[in-house]
């Protein structure tokens, strides 16, 4: 189960009123490679997975993924909450505007809604670590993406904590693979 | 939020966060003895600060003890936290 904690895994600022760059973030909230698409990848894939290890480390990114998408939907919301109609209009975000207000909703930075099609789920392990391992470079080239489109300087600190997430993610799935790897070679020989 | 109280929650989400980095590092390094004296260190300072935050400003997780009335739901919630302009 969960319990939530009522608190941000990292003290978001948001400097400025953009609602273009918000509607560009949304691609973290629900986009293919974003953090909604980790969370439900990793912690989907744990029931088939061979070791406590692999189980352990699967349960534990799946829902530091969560509180990454909470962080996502802070800078999304801190950017348009004070927003007036004027600085709505003409931008990416007033297509978002005009069916939901302000409101959040998991689509891509194109307005794609979140899909689980997005992710995949084997209970083939080193699959799984294959698929997560790109899983967290193509967050991090995302989170690159959004550094360079971003002049904000309050989102930029965030998202860079955010991309160095991923690099460490990747590091420790990286590990578990080879955990894997090692554990089904020694099954083989006894 | 005031600034004490923002002050002890911005201390809770470092220490939070430190200790999200011993627990998956220690889910591939479990026999890292140097590692899980530094978590074990971190958790326990974790606790002593979560306590005295809920003392002082209520539950953080609605398994924690609050005062009356039940004190979980005040604001601000995460989202709305003004974290700018403050010194920590
Ligand atoms: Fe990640």
């Amino acid at each position: 189960m969960w319990i939530y904690e009522k608190k941000l895994e990292y003290p978001v600022r948001v400097d400025t009123c953009n609602p273009t760059l918000a509607a560009m973030i949304l691609e973290q909230f629900g986009g293919a490679d974003g953090e909604l698409s980790a969370g439900i990848r990793y912690l989907t894939q744990r029931w088939t997975m061979p070791t406590g290890q692999a189980k352990g480390i699967l349960t534990d990114i799946g829902t530091e993924e969560l509180a990454h998408w909470e962080i996502i939907g802070t800078i999304v919301y801190k950017l348009v909450k004070d927003a007036p109609i004027n600085k709505i209009k003409g931008t990416p975000f007033e297509a978002n505007y005009a069916n939901r207000g302000k409101a959040l909703f998991p689509q891509n930075a194109a307005g794609v809604p979140w899909t689980a099609t997005f992710i995949q789920s084997k209970e083939d392990p080193i699959a799984n670590l294959y698929e997560d391992m790109a899983a967290e470079q193509k967050a991090r080239a995302t989170y690159e993406n959004l550094i360079k489109l971003s002049d904000d300087p309050g989102v930029n600190e965030a998202l860079r904590f955010l991309r160095e997430r991923e690099v460490v993610h990747f590091q420790r799935f990286g590990e578990t693979l080879e955990i894997i790897k090692d554990y089904q070679n020694r099954k083989k020989h006894y | 939020m005031d600034k004490k109280q923002l002050k002890l929650l911005n201390e809770l989400m470092e220490i939070g966060f430190s200790l999200v980095e011993t627990n998956l590092y220690l889910d591939t390094h479990p026999t890292d003895e140097r590692a899980l004296r530094l978590h074990n260190t971190l958790s326990a300072q974790y606790q002593e600060l979560e306590m005295m935050y809920t003392d002082l400003y209520g539950p953080l997780k609605a398994t924690s003890m609050s005062q009356f009335p039940w004190r979980y739901i005040e604001e601000p919630w995460p989202w709305d936290i003004e974290y700018c302009g403050c010194n920590y």
